[in-house]
């Protein structure tokens, strides 16, 4: 095995990588592909099956209607073309997470081909990335192996077989080979995938959630010589579960590749897993024989023939595609592309939104999430959308604001007292007492303590010296726990200096 | 012997429903038939009696209690070919890996049958799972021809026939994969029909190979294969390749055939179907069957199918190639036996399924996993499968001339036990003449045209698609000219 690494900078002078991504996404229909089994995340095993998912004899498949227009809902998104007439076949292998021993999937009649995606890079670059094809699948179960080191089959003293999970739909999106990405590889890598992620959940499809393993990504990498065109052999990264880790594979494969290359040895083109804690990859096992999956068609199934109706009727249900909706986002709350890609950065933009249509303008709505908000989600470890507040909580907070019933100090506590558990914004104003006072009567007598507190100021004030006004200010604040209306106050200190 | 056991399903039904017999003693009368004559015959592989006698009580109740019939078959016993699992019963499909094996639910052929009031006297006796012509495949026990008990009744359903040759039950449900109903209705002298591809919901069965089985109805008469074939046939959501349109009036079919009149409709023989390689008695047979025909007022026309000639080599391309694909699942993991022997589960699967298969299922295994090998699949899968198109263009060709076509249902009679077993080939070609209908997805069915020799031959009769209606009729016609077969007597 080849010693070290090749640094980075070094490898994209010389080489240029050639990348591929698939991407599998679970769909969250209610029920499996092929029976009516339910396919909630988190079940007591082996409670979500039914003779169809179990594979037992006899028992035969049924295409779920709902998982055919969720895949073409995404194919068309991804502006693919839908096959107007495609089957189903069987991959044949062996496993006992599988439990007819071959997996339901498209093979050479995909339903959807021929698409793209547009991904921004982070410095606002658009990259088009080709899409090959989009296909429909079942997943298999979960294997528990226990008693080995490490979870592994290798060692185990005995293996549980989970198979809530063996015939939930799957999409698979694969790309075509993407070339001309060189240094920024990693980069366009962890772009797709998340310009693909958002594209899914605005389809609401799929809850695409990496660290759940309903969105999963496999890696494809090969290097050239620079400038060669020669093709190289590829290895493919499976296990690839975070955003980040899809950069830090694409990054890692392209030093280990050029490694290899250099020291004059031969790729071995084979399948490879993502160690996140190292943010490696290791070789799988290596099979004695190539893996041969007979493919054939499904005979157990007809062929899925979509209508050019069915197929325009869904396309009529594509919600606002995410870079749309970003584009008309910065129109209308005027962000510069920087500013914009902050918001998306931070997770933002959904909450700005729903905070902007319960009522708050775009500014202050914005300012809150990115500053404040931002600050407690940070303090606490969670993203933006985890924190225990709503956009139309937020919403109601600058109303009270705008209304003169809140100062900004006043508000923040007021989400604080939210954020605490301690309920409505209207319910912590009241139960804090956090209302602002600009009752005349108890400023007055306010004013006038803190005037007679400090006679020099006042004799100040009272020569003309407006600005020494600040201080007198100040105590009234203090003496008001900061509910005083700071600028009545003012006004009241120069009336009785007056 | 009990007269109810010779009765025919519509003569039974007629009394149950008029209360001249019980159910439950016409149940009866044939759990002491199978109890006297099964040693002999072996035709099951599980007797119900209990949930026979159930069953049946809960007809007459209803009866009593002045509730129409739930079928035309209510009370009438019936034998279930063990490849449709049951709820309430053991389903092995002949093998040795699903001993004992108990399914959690019921084919969609077991529950219509059971909401028809049929009684399920028990599960018959098949070639491991549907595979073989003489049920001598089958891991418990070879069943005996009725006709003559060194003879085969023929397979893979050999149990479901040999049980109504010998009386044990009026009704049988079998599976006609390349000829499984029709082969052994043809060795018994019984009717066996293999309805269109797509008529009888396959939710259940056991699959052999799905794009060719199909699940049908066995019985003495024609008459009582269509009231059957009725309560079984149409579409159900759970099987993609059901059709989804109403069973044809087959009942009516048949009793309109009856009458004796077939003038106005042509019948056509088929040339590539007979001649060489058929016994002389059978072919002799079947010539006398055709005059039969021309008397009843039919044209006989000759018809020629140029591709059927392929038919048995691209049918043992693509049955091996789904066999190979259906049977992985059999793997210890989940069911069935398990061979404990090996650290991995990879050993597990190879030990249990070395001990669990027999040699006829393990030659289709290791044909059709080669068949479908990278570098294979087009000159073998690829090709079978315009073979299988060609044979389809050949029946719409044949079907445009003639509207149904005949020809004898096997090339020979029943042959002795061991005879072929040992010979794949010789085996294979007793399904020539009824292979080129599964795989064109069509109609056929044998109905009885004497004997040959002692022994029973049968009739084919061919239809289109969803063309089951003539085919009824012909056979009720042609059924009507002549005596029922009756086996002689079997001993214990």
């Amino acid at each position: 095995m080849t010693a070290s690494l090749v640094d980075f900078d070094d490898v994209v002078e010389r080489y240029d990588p050639m990348l591929g991504l698939e991407v599998h996404v679970e769909l969250n229909t209610n029920t499996k592909m092929f029976c009516g089994c339910p396919t909630g995340f988190g079940a007591e095993p082996n409670t979500q099956v039914c003779p169809t998912c179990l594979g037992l004899p006899g028992s035969l498949p049924v295409v779920n209607r709902a998982a055919v227009e969720s895949a073409m809902r995404i194919g068309l998104a991804l502006n693919c073309s839908i096959a107007p007439w495609g089957r189903f076949a069987r991959k044949n292998y062996f496993y006992p997470d599988m439990p007819k021993n071959f997996q339901t999937s498209q093979y050479d009649e995909p339903i959807a081909v021929d698409g793209w995606l547009d991904v921004t890079l982070d410095d606002g670059e658009i990259f088009r990335v080709e899409i090959e094809r989009a296909h429909m699948e079942e997943d298999t179960g979960k294997s528990l192996h226990v008693g080995g080191a490490t979870g592994r089959i290798h060692g185990a003293e005995y293996s549980l077989l989970d198979y809530n999970r063996a015939g939930v739909p799957l999409i698979e999106i694969v790309t075509k080979m993407i070339p001309g990405t060189r240094e920024r590889a990693p980069e366009v890598a962890r772009a797709y995938v998340t310009a693909l992620r958002d594209l899914i959940k605005s389809l609401g499809v799929s809850d695409v959630r990496m660290d759940q393993g309903s969105m999963r990504c496999d890696v494809n990498l090969s290097l050239s010589p620079r400038g060669s065109g020669i093709l190289g052999t590829r290895s493919e990264t499976k296990n690839v579960n975070s955003l980040r880790s899809v950069e830090r594979a694409v990054r890692y494969e392209m030093c280990r590749h050029a490694a290899v290359l250099d020291a004059g040895e031969k790729i071995v083109q084979e399948t490879r897993h993502f160690q996140e804690d190292t943010a490696t990859t290791r070789s799988g096992r290596v099979k004695e024989t190539s893996e041969d999956y007979r493919y054939f068609p499904e005979p157990d199934l007809v062929p899925i023939a979509p209508s050019a109706e069915w197929v325009e009727e869904l396309r009529g249900t594509l919600p606002e595609l995410p870079w749309a909706r970003r584009a008309r986002l910065q129109a209308e709350w005027g962000l510069s592309d920087e500013e914009l890609r902050d918001l998306v950065n931070a997770g933002a933009l959904d909450l700005i939104e729903a905070t902007v249509a319960a009522g708050a303008p775009a500014g202050e709505a914005r300012s809150w999430w990115v500053a404040y908000l931002a600050q407690q989600a940070n303090a606490r470890e969670v993203t933006l959308d985890a924190l225990p507040i709503t956009p139309a909580q937020v919403a109601r907070v600058i109303a009270l604001v705008a209304g003169g019933e809140l100062n900004n100090k006043l508000a923040r506590q007021v989400v604080d007292g939210v954020l605490a558990g301690e309920g409505e914004p209207d319910a912590v104003v009241e139960a804090r007492g956090l209302k602002v006072v600009s009752d005349d009567g108890a400023l007055i007598a306010a004013v006038d303590e803190a005037l007679a507190a400090q006679p020099d100021v006042a004799q100040k004030i009272r020569d003309g010296k407006v600005a020494a006004a600040g201080a007198i200010v100040g105590a009234v604040m203090k003496a008001t726990k900061g509910q005083a209306d700071a600028k009545r106050v003012r006004e009241l200190i120069i009336e009785r200096c007056g | 012997m009990s007269d109810l056991t010779r009765l025919t399903a519509a003569d039974l039904a007629a009394k149950i429903h008029s209360r001249e017999v019980s159910a439950v003693e016409v149940a009866q009368a044939h759990l002491d038939r199978i109890a006297a004559v099964d040693g002999g015959v072996h035709a099951f592989l599980h007797v119900a009696s209990d949930a026979a006698l159930a069953s049946a009580a809960l007809v007459d109740d209803s009866i009593a209690a002045g509730t129409a019939p739930a079928s035309p078959l209510a009370g009438v016993p019936l034998a279930l070919k063990d490849v449709f699992t049951t709820a309430d019963m053991p389903t092995t499909a002949g093998s040795r890996i699903l001993e004992g094996w108990r399914p959690p639910y019921d084919a969609t052929v077991t529950a219509r049958l059971r909401a028809a009031g049929v009684t399920i006297l028990g599960k018959t006796n098949m070639d491991e799972f549907a595979m073989g012509s003489s049920t001598e495949y089958s891991a418990y026990g070879v069943t005996r021809n009725p006709w003559d008990p060194s003879r085969v009744p023929g397979g893979s359903g050999g149990g479901s026939a040999a049980a109504l040759a010998a009386f044990e039950a009026p009704l049988a449900i079998g599976t006609d994969t390349g000829g499984s109903i029709r082969q052994p209705a043809a060795f018994t002298g019984t009717v066996g029909v293999k309805p269109t591809y797509g008529g009888v919901s396959r939710y259940g069965l056991i699959a052999c190979a799905s794009s060719l089985d199909q699940g049908g109805p066995c019985a003495r008469t024609v008459l009582d294969a269509a009231l059957l074939h009725e309560v079984i046939g149409g579409h159900d959501p759970l099987d993609s390749t059901s059709i989804d349109s109403p069973v044809p009036s087959v009942v009516a079919a048949a009793r309109q055939g009856a009458d004796g009149d077939l003038s106005g409709l042509r019948v056509g023989v088929v040339r590539e179907l007979g001649g060489e390689g058929y016994q002389p008695g059978v072919q002799a047979s079947f010539d006398a069957a055709l005059r039969q025909l021309e008397k009843l007022g039919a044209e006989v026309v000759e018809v020629s199918c140029p591709h059927f000639e392929y038919g048995l080599a691209a049918y043992y391309l693509i049955l091996p190639s789904e066999v190979s694909s259906n049977l992985a699942r059999f793997d210890a993991m989940r069911y069935g036996l398990r061979v404990d022997e090996g650290a991995s589960a990879e050993a597990v699967m190879a030990a249990t399924r070395e001990a669990g298969f027999g040699p006829e299922v393990k030659r289709r295994i290791i044909l059709g996993t080669y068949a479908l090998s990278s570098g294979y699949y087009d000159a073998y899968y690829g090709q079978a499968q315009k073979v299988r198109t060609l044979i389809s263009r050949d029946f719409a060709a044949a079907f445009a001339q003639a509207d149904v076509l005949v020809s004898p249902a096997t090339p020979t009679t029943a042959f002795p036990i061991g005879d072929k077993v040992d010979d794949p080939l010789a085996m294979y070609l007793n399904d020539l003449a009824t292979i080129p209908t599964n795989l064109a997805g069509t109609a056929a069915m044998s109905v009885p045209s004497g004997l040959s020799d002692g022994l029973p031959v049968g009739l084919q009769i061919m239809a289109p698609a969803l063309g089951e209606a003539v085919m009824y009729r012909v056979a009720a016609a042609y059924e009507s000219t002549r005596e029922p077969l009756v086996a002689p007597e079997v001993s214990a």
